[in-house]
């Protein structure tokens, strides 16, 4: 027989072994198109449950004043280079304009006081970052259902794309440029607006200005920040690189509810 | 008279081992996507937001004036140099600011997105798995059966008595070693009933879409970051019950144990009342 402080080398050494071996599997699996593909068919799960069990038109919580966050952190961009932004910037944004078009009866360009002008909603929602932190403020915005209704969506129209002025990635292709995308059932939610205000004041560069996405029931990096076109499409391939967002192009689920 | 021989019997059903085995992998791997998940925020607050400057457990790398980087996990007030497993680790010259190692994580290089692929992947396995065990259990009479305790169990006398035998790792025999004991029966339930259920809950919480169609599971943990806390802390209580069945089953017979969750069949050593025992049906001899 084998004694037994022999017998515990063994042991330890098999299992840790055995641990490194599974490590090295899981990293080939991640690191492996089919297998990071297998990992990917949840989400299509988790869609589905969600637009299953969830009502449609169920509001995000809203909160009271009082609980609004004094140190509402920004993140991804939070003062972009782009030229034509520091250019717009420079002037306190009296250039600006929001370009609506790609399928719709009636292209649109709007200023900030058309914006203003608009069927607009304030909400005191909290905002829950992919990275695991919440914060909660206070947005007023435009609802975006009406401003679609405006344009005039043609039936072909599935997902709405909100470019972006900021380059979050130097690439050669372009590539790095932010965007997002929506499918029309968050498009329509009540809550779903292009933010003007934040916390009672112009949205502020950090956070976006001066028009951001709120869509109150996914996650942080779907709320698109320097907005200046939303484009209606029938399909996410063209854009960037195929799959309907910044973050989605690096890996992250393109619904994220959770 | 003949010696009395040890019994077989047919202790654990398919349906609980196949869940069991699942359940492992499934674990194992949420777990250590977690882990990863967690590394793209390395701290946990309570309520309804993050107080960045004040988390009441953080973890993270700092840079001491000598050039020396520390990995630094708070915890309340206290403070420890966690340097090598938490905040700061890998091999010494090539150490990273991480907040667990990557032995520890996967995929084992950080990554928020690969690492949430994990984690939903075998988050949809593991609630599958736990449906069909409870639907299983429930309707075929497992859980009231063999888990519920029974009025016996809970006499003081014999919890007295399961507590000290335990401590003496003295396991029984015969007779008894034919149902799970009332300190087997506590841990198994509270696992199956309250901390596998609370991992899939705080989970939930934590996301926005689930919170807007729920409202009232927001509501049931106070907030979206004491459920990610509450997350966290139940995954450290399922270690510990991990690392205690483990260590209990190797106490009382590694292979005896493992061959039970393989082939169902647990072998009895003979008790005090063995003589008098006739095997049961569906027993072996």
């Amino acid at each position: 027989m084998i004694p037994t402080a022999h017998r515990r080398g063994w042991l330890q050494g098999a299992l840790a072994s055995a641990g490194a071996l599974m490590l090295g599997a899981c990293d080939k699996i991640t690191n492996n198109p089919t297998g990071i593909a297998v990992l990917q068919s949840a989400e299509g799960l988790t869609r589905r449950a969600q637009r299953l069990f969830i009502d449609r038109k169920a509001l995000a919580r809203e909160f009271p004043a009082n609980a609004i966050s004094a140190d509402f952190k920004p993140n991804g961009s939070i003062d972009p280079s782009d030229p034509d932004y520091v250019a717009l910037k420079a002037k306190g944004f009296a250039d600006y304009r929001l370009v609506v078009d790609g399928l719709v009866d009636k292209p649109l360009s709007l200023s900030l006081a058309d914006l203003r002008a608009l069927p607009a909603r304030t909400q005191i929602t909290r905002h829950d970052c992919v990275e695991g932190w919440s914060c909660i403020g206070k947005w007023t915005g435009a609802r975006l259902g009406p401003l679609l209704d405006k344009a005039g969506l043609k039936k072909t129209a599935r997902y709405i794309v909100f470019h972006c002025a900021d380059t979050l990635e130097q690439t050669l292709d372009g590539s790095g440029q932010y965007y997002e995308s929506i499918d029309l059932i968050d498009a329509y939610h009540p809550q779903t607006i292009l933010a003007y205000d934040m916390n009672d004041q112009a949205l502020p560069v950090p956070h976006g200005a001066p028009l951001r996405l709120r869509v109150e029931r996914q996650l942080g990096y779907k709320h698109a920040k320097y907005v200046t076109r939303v484009e209606a499409v029938d399909d996410l391939a063209r854009l960037g690189r195929g799959k309907g967002g910044f973050w989605e192009d690096r890996g992250y689920e393109w619904y994220a509810g959770i | 008279m003949a010696k009395p021989e040890k019994v077989l019997v047919y202790r654990h059903a398919a349906v609980t081992r196949l869940t069991h085995w699942i359940n492992v992998l499934a674990l194992t791997l949420l777990l250590m996507s977690g882990l990863n998940i967690f590394g793209a925020h390395p701290a946990l607050y309570w309520g309804q937001t993050s107080t960045f400057a004040h988390p009441w457990v953080s973890i993270g790398a700092v840079q001491r004036p000598n050039g020396e980087v520390e990995g630094v996990t708070q915890i309340g007030s206290a403070k420890f140099d966690t340097t090598g497993v938490l905040g700061w680790s890998g091999k010494p010259g090539s150490r990273q600011p991480v907040a667990f190692p990557s032995w520890a994580t996967v995929p084992s290089e950080r990554d928020l997105a690969d690492s949430r692929r994990w984690h939903f992947f075998f988050a949809w396995l593991f609630v599958l798995n736990g449906l069909v065990y409870w639907l299983v259990g429930l309707g075929g009479g497992h859980i009231v059966k063999d888990l519920a305790p029974t009025r016996r169990d809970l006499a003081p006398r014999n919890l007295w008595h399961e507590i000290v035998t335990h401590a003496k790792l003295r396991f029984p025999k015969g007779e008894e070693a034919r149902h799970y004991n009332v300190l087997q029966k506590g841990a198994y339930l509270a696992v199956v009933l309250i901390l596998l259920p609370l991992m899939v809950l705080t989970g939930l919480t934590m996301s926005p879409g689930v919170d807007a169609g729920a409202p009232w599971l927001v509501v049931l943990f106070g907030g979206r970051q004491t459920a990610r806390t509450i997350h966290f802390l139940t995954a450290f209580t399922l270690v510990g019950f991990v690392l205690l069945h483990v260590f209990m089953v190797v106490a009382s017979g590694t292979w005896n144990n493992i061959r039970s969750m393989i082939t169902g069949r647990y072998a009895i050593q003979p008790g005090a009342d063995a003589g008098a025992t006739t095997p049961k049906m569906g027993e072996a001899a």
